[in-house]
């Protein structure tokens, strides 16, 4: 099982699109995926600025009824645009990555103002990082609007501010909260309700300006909480520079690589990731200063790494799989982000911060399971043509089992051996 | 995705005539070209046609699969009676009763062609009308193209969540999808649920999951018949009434599955019988009056082996039993030159002999029914000349 090509493809990627090449070296492709730039970088992905415009002109000139708005047409654009890099890339590696930090820093289409912008996070604040520090991600992040309005931080005071002194404004804490036990360091750090609040305090004034010709972040004193601020005994000094500082120490905390080694491998390699697995890639991460590219490199290092599939696909990455196996035109693809939904895992809107669960318990629900073998006698039909004892060869080979190739072989149609290849259990591992 | 370059010069046929496929069915005034409706359905998986129509006259009958026949004629669940050599299976009255009224014409030991045992490519057959290369388009879509087309929305018609290949190809297709998405037959449910059974993350979650859809544990194990999760009854009501507008298609074709009977098809084939024949008799009732316009092919892949296998069921095998029916068919008998069951007669020793070409009975409809002349059916069916139209399927 080394490094065999399509357990490479389907562990840490995105499984084979149609009959593309197998690698000859699993491994140098997968390095190769992760050398700069991230060809998607280039993609018209609307910008912050662009997302941020359309949500105020929405504001401010209310779309006649029946109109739709303007921050929905850009949404629906950039997800087209986002669903057609993962039906092609030949980064599949990279895109895991963009999307499993996406998750790690979940945003969420159904808070409010933050639907265009759900996307644009994604490209600027999270793609360019994921090969780089994860400092500097959590720094992209948290100063992004996107994160600033989800986590409700826009608003957020420091009492004794002027604007708090002035309009009985207060603190906000939730993101201050999620940063310490979702981004950072855990809630097992040991941190208390008062280093919640000084952290808060610490990030107030970090806002976004509408008001100005270029709407964005914005440090904005008048709301900033005067004077130093302690978390867990360290010491931070007043101004935007002191979340600055924060960030970067939680950025490089023993306590968050761990966390982000526990997550790389529960991600990437089982759902119980062993302790020796997590110690080794946290241990990567701190003798690089939080390099995510040679965290993940470590990876293909770790035995588990190359037994057999254990996970289950999610329904985003069942989707993607699907897609690319039958590796259709896109104008004969199927509406990749309203199929996620269908299977229970609807684009960058998860339910709550922690983001999707990451664990194939998580992704067993039988009804869930039968929608996609459903979708897949759907789409079978609509492709009379496809050939599925191709199709099974070409994205599972030798992972197929024996008797599933057989009953695969032996369906009583085209239709549903193509269908029975998709939703075969094999096909939901990766 | 690899495809046979037999299909993929298909698939670009198609391209260019997806447009028209889209939507649903036109039902705009428009004179249409012919007053006549047909409408094939095709079973997919092999229907075993000796279970549906059953020779229980023939004398080795008992002796080669005695496990599968039902009791005769007069008895309690009994055979439904077709002249004292033939029955009906007992899940089958709706077609009974046509029988009886002179609209049901079984044709039996028919065949698609012999040299194949696979479904995949025993389809393809049946609904390219040929395996020649340069055939690239389904056989009723040929018919389509010969029809006078109508001024608005198409003479022929998809009913179902798939457009087959029988009626893919150059002229226009409508189709009618059913709400509610797109649903396997049972049968693809269990072999999902079979596949996953080993599998301890998604098959305990598979299998209640069909429970909660009507899928007994029984009837997974296959001790019990599966449930009937097919819409094919509504969508034959469907076509029925789709069809009987006066401008509306004249061609149509439906499926259904379920017939792939390797195991204990004394409990799964009843239930899919069943299905067909609330379906057939639904497309009666939709259709009305215009009942009387209509002729309906009712066609399977291949036959499935005279014998039991190892799993109370059947295997892949050569002819089976074709229906035609309809308000003007000349029923109320069976059409067959039956090729009997002696060991010398089998096909290989294991499959009915095949007797009577499927595609005889197919032009045979085409030439009565709807008016082609020789060129029109060699067009449909290209090299078929050893395959003379069938006479006398229509009361004159």
């Amino acid at each position: 099982m080394d490094a065999h090509p399509l357990h490479a493809m389907i562990r840490f990627g995105l499984g084979r699109r149609g009959t593309e090449p197998l690698p000859a070296d699993a491994r140098a492709w997968l390095r190769a995926q992760l050398q700069d730039p991230d060809p998607a970088l280039a993609a018209p992905i609307s910008s912050t600025l662009a997302a941020l415009e359309a949500h105020r002109l929405d504001r401010e000139m209310r779309p006649m009824e029946g109109q739709t708005v303007r921050e929905e047409l850009l949404r629906r654009a950039d997800t087209a645009i986002a669903m057609r890099i993962l039906a092609e890339t030949d980064s599949p590696f990279r895109e895991r990555l963009v999307w499993l930090w996406a998750n790690h820093f979940t945003v969420s289409v159904h808070n409010g103002g933050v639907r265009a912008l759900v996307l644009p996070y994604v490209q600027e604040a999270i793609r360019p990082h994921v090969t780089g520090r994860f400092a500097d991600m959590l720094h992209a992040v948290i100063r992004h609007p996107a994160m600033l309005w989800y986590l409700d931080n826009q608003e957020s005071a420091g009492p004794d501010s002027p604007a708090g002194l002035r309009a009985h404004r207060g603190l906000n804490e939730n993101l201050a909260r999620e940063c310490l036990e979702l981004h950072t360091i855990g809630a097992a750090a040991g941190y208390t309700q008062a280093d919640v609040t000084e952290f808060a305090k610490v990030l107030t004034g970090w806002s976004v300006d509408m008001g100005t010709a270029s709407p964005g972040f914005a440090f904005m004193p008048e709301r900033h909480q005067p004077g130093p601020k302690t978390i867990m005994g360290m010491t931070f000094p007043e101004g935007e520079a002191g979340g600055d500082a924060v960030l970067t120490w939680l950025g490089n905390h023993p306590l968050t690589f761990r966390r982000v080694a526990e997550r790389l491998v529960r991600h990437f390699v089982a759902d119980r990731p062993a302790p020796a697995d997590v110690k080794r890639i946290a241990d990567v991460l701190h003798e690089t200063h939080g390099n995510l590219r040679a965290a993940v490199l470590a990876l293909l290092d770790l035995p588990g790494a190359w037994q057999p599939l254990t996970k289950l696909r999610s329904p985003a990455d069942f989707v993607v799989a699907s897609v690319r196996a039958l590796d259709l035109p896109e104008q004969d693809r199927p509406e990749m982000a309203g199929l996620m939904s269908h299977f229970g895992q609807p684009l960058l809107s998860a339910p709550l911060p922690n983001g999707w669960p990451d664990t194939a318990a998580d992704w067993a629900d039988g009804e869930m399971l039968l929608r996609r073998a459903d979708w897949a006698i759907g789409i079978a039909g609509k492709h009379p043509t496809i050939d599925p004892q191709a199709l099974a060869a070409a994205s599972l080979g030798d992972l197929l089992g024996d008797a599933n190739r057989l009953a695969i072989q032996r369906a009583a149609s085209r239709r549903d051996a193509v269908a029975l290849a998709l939703a075969a259990p094999e096909f939901q591992r990766r | 995705m690899a495809r046979s370059p037999l299909l993929s010069r298909r698939a670009t046929l198609l391209g260019l005539t997806a447009a028209a496929t889209l939507g649903k069915v036109s039902l705009a005034l428009a004179a249409a070209p012919t007053e006549q409706r047909f409408v094939v359905v095709i079973l997919r998986g092999a229907l075993d046609g000796m279970a549906a129509v059953v020779p229980y006259g023939d004398r080795d009958l008992v002796g080669l699969r005695g496990g599968l026949v039902p009791k005769r004629p007069g008895e309690a669940d009994g055979l439904l009676d077709l002249g004292g050599f033939y029955g009906l299976h007992p899940a089958l009255p709706g077609l009974h009763l046509m029988y009886q009224a002179g609209e049901l014409l079984p044709v039996h030991a028919v065949s698609n062609g012999t040299g194949t045992r696979s479904h995949f490519v025993a389809q393809d057959r049946l609904e390219l009308g040929s395996l020649h290369e340069g055939i690239t388009s389904g056989w009723l879509n040929r018919v389509a193209s010969l029809l006078a087309q109508p001024e608005h929305g198409e003479a022929a018609l998809a009913v179902g969540p798939a457009l087959p290949l029988l009626l893919r190809g150059p002229a226009p297709v409508g189709t009618w999808m059913p709400p509610g998405g797109a649903h396997g037959d049972a049968s693809f449910y269990a072999e999902l649920a079979a596949m996953h059974a080993g599998d301890p993350a998604t098959g305990p979650a598979i299998a209640l999951a069909l429970q909660e859809r009507g899928f007994s544990a029984a009837a997974l194990a296959g001790m019990a018949p599966l449930p009937n999760q097919g819409a094919f009854p509504s969508l034959c009501a469907a076509a029925g009434r789709l069809l009987a507008a006066p401008a509306g298609p004249r061609l149509a074709a439906l499926e259904v599955g379920g017939w792939d009977t390797h195991a204990r098809q004394m409990q799964r084939l009843p239930p899919v019988l069943k299905t067909l024949d609330e379906g057939l008799s639904a497309l009666k009732d939709g259709l009305g009056p215009v009942w009387q316009q209509t002729a309906v092919l009712v066609v399977t892949e291949f036959g499935r082996t005279v014998r039991i296998n190892g799993t109370q069921g059947t295997d892949h095998g050569t002819a089976s039993v074709a229906f035609v029916l309809g308000g003007n068919v000349a029923g109320g008998r069976v059409a067959a030159t039956w090729p009997g069951l002696a060991a010398t007669k089998l096909f290989e020793n294991r499959d009915l002999q095949p007797t009577t070409d499927l595609r005889a009975v197919a032009k045979g409809l085409l030439a009565q029914h709807l008016g082609l002349g020789a060129p029109a059916l060699e067009a449909v069916f290209p090299d078929s000349a050893m395959a003379t139209p069938m006479r006398g399927l229509l009361r004159a």
